[in-house]
């Protein structure tokens, strides 16, 4: 795993605060997930939240504050600079959504907003699409982590566009990124570290569960399998089937 | 002279000194406010009594003691015990069915018109026939005329536990300031459509916007309620406001034309786990914690509060500190 702002991460995953039954459950998954980063947002709070981001802390993990529910380049820089107060912290995922019923990020504002924010000394997060383009542009801006999506927020659709999530990973291979959002069920976090991607990013696959606690631990199994797998050098995929037991030699009767 | 003393007249100190004085002892009911009013967050509450519906997201023990709050209710004021409903639009389907699989007491139906005549289209629903709702200003209001005719009065004045001698039931919810205690804000929106009848609540389940609808007396709405980990006391948000709104119009679009009568914004006390406590400290109970359980778990908790006091016996709400 690349680190992030020179941070090494005990393990690739990254876990969301919101939606979860009860703050104790939350408390429950995320040990049962072995996360090292709490994901939380500050948005709906309306900077009152203060107990429930006491809880967040005492998790211990790493604090990345999001920009989640912000539409505008500036709306999403007032709460970096709010998140970065609150936790003490200069990492700030930053959500800068363009579509309502999508959710998908607007690229013209992330792009304002990352330019501004790294200039003012935040480690950026950018939550992107797949583009390579978009890609580019932010690690000119300043951002030195990415953070494509798989699928739309809590659509739970997996890797949408494995192509051009394949294509962005080998035309940055230095670059530290995160898939983040869409991700429903463990294969696809396996899928996403096999891949080569360095951490996930979740929240409603695990906090909408039947038992989140069970499948916060179904997610660490998965990304440790993930992971082990990359370093493992996988197979190539092959057209033509090539038998583990050599024909020749085979008794003839 | 009195047996205990109750700080605190919302829902959780009203029906303690009920439960205190069926156990043969005299209470003392004391409120910095007074009368149960806006001041107080069961003022804002629907009046749902859905233990079945709350075991999607709650822990076993609302499920098992809510199932006797409508019978507690039916003795203090009208109880409507016509069950209630769970619906979802058409591109959430998926989440009916889940909504389905975590609950239990309920029993699908193909139209929602054939129960609710006057509902607009017909759509999939779910029955919770076991389920009921109560309008809850007037609940406390007659759990108050309930108690005056027993003797009991509501006192106005300031008191924390420290100020009194002798047992105290400390129910002040979020005024008590407990560890763990945080404040989870709830927005609501209160409508008149007297051309829309129904006859029980209505629980639509959506993503983004869950909310419920529970008819009141006189053609009378509450929509509710949103969720937000804040302690945020300000009036309703503009979004709360579009949200509960939008989902009330995908249900019925007669609700565009309601007359808007209030709007209303609180905190729910809350632990960790969203369970109401009674936390014993010495000669002090605190009853707090009831989340968006007040008028389920009010009555079973002021019973196990009493149980203590009375006998000793420690029930599963019950927490040393």
């Amino acid at each position: 795993m690349r680190d992030f702002h020179g941070v090494r991460l005990a393990s690739p995953l990254m876990l969301g605060t919101a939606q979860y039954p009860s703050p104790a459950v939350m408390e429950e998954a995320f040990r049962a997930s072995g996360a090292s980063v709490a994901t939380v947002s500050l948005r709906r709070e309306g900077g009152q939240g203060q107990a429930f981001w006491d809880i967040i802390r005492g998790l211990g993990l790493h604090v990345l504050p999001n920009t989640a529910g912000c539409h505008s380049a500036r709306e999403a820089i007032t709460t970096a600079q709010m998140a970065r107060e609150l936790f003490g912290t200069n990492w700030i995922k930053l959500e800068v959504i363009g579509d309502a019923d999508t959710l998908q990020p607007d690229p013209f504002g992330l792009l304002e907003a990352t330019e501004a924010l790294a200039a003012d000394g935040f480690e950026v997060f950018p939550f992107t699409t797949e583009d390579q383009v978009l890609a580019k542009r932010l690690l000119e801006a300043g951002a030195q982590v990415l953070m494509p999506w798989g699928a739309p927020i809590g659509s739970g659709l997996g890797l949408n566009n494995r192509y051009g999530l394949r294509t962005l990973r080998a035309a940055f291979p230095d670059v530290p990124m995160v898939i983040d959002a869409g991700l429903g069920l463990p294969s696809h976090a396996a899928d996403a570290l096999e891949m080569g991607f360095d951490a996930v990013l979740l929240n409603t696959a695990v906090a909408q569960a039947g038992d989140p606690v069970a499948m916060a631990r179904a997610f660490a199994l998965a990304v440790e399998a993930g992971a082990l797998a990359r370093q493992a050098d996988p197979m190539a995929p092959r057209d033509m089937a090539q038998p583990s037991t050599p024909v020749i030699g085979k008794a003839w009767l | 002279m009195a047996d205990v003393t109750i700080i605190g007249a919302g829902v959780a100190g009203l029906c303690a000194a009920h439960a205190v004085l069926g156990a043969g002892l005299t209470p003392r009911l004391i409120d910095r406010h007074g009368a149960p009013g806006p001041h107080g967050c069961s003022w804002w509450a629907g009046g749902m009594l859905a233990p079945f519906c709350e075991g999607a997201v709650s822990e076993p023990a609302i499920v098992a003691h809510g199932q006797r709050a409508a019978a507690f209710w039916a003795g203090v004021t009208p109880v409507a015990q016509r069950g209630s409903l769970v619906v979802a639009l058409q591109r959430d389907r998926a989440e009916l069915d889940r909504f389905a699989r975590r609950t239990s007491g309920h029993r699908a139906i193909d139209d929602l018109c054939a129960l609710e005549p006057d509902l607009g289209t017909p759509q999939p629903a779910l029955f919770l026939e076991q389920e009921a709702h109560l309008d809850p200003r007037a609940a406390l209001a007659d759990l108050v005329t309930a108690l005056a005719a027993r003797g009991v009065q509501i006192e106005r004045a300031e008191a924390t536990p420290q100020d009194i001698s002798g047992p105290v039931i400390d129910a002040r919810g979020m005024a008590a300031d407990l560890p763990g205690l945080r404040g989870v804000r709830g927005e609501m929106v209160v409508l008149r459509a007297p051309e829309i009848r129904l006859s029980r609540p209505v629980r639509l389940l959506h993503p983004r916007h869950p909310i419920y609808i529970v008819p009141r007396a006189g053609g009378v709405f509450m929509l509710g309620a949103t969720q937000l980990e804040s302690s945020d006391r300000r009036g309703v948000s503009a979004r709360a406001v579009l949200e509960l709104l939008s989902a009330a119009y995908a249900l019925d679009p007669r609700f565009a034309e309601a007359e808007l009568l209030e709007t209303g914004a609180d905190l729910r006390p809350a632990y960790p786990d969203n369970v109401p406590r009674v936390t014993i400290r010495g000669r002090v109970l605190h009853l707090n914690g009831l989340f968006r359980h007040g008028y389920l778990m009010a009555p079973a908790l002021a019973e196990q509060a009493t149980a203590y006091l009375t006998k000793g016996i420690k029930g599963d709400l019950l927490h040393e500190d």
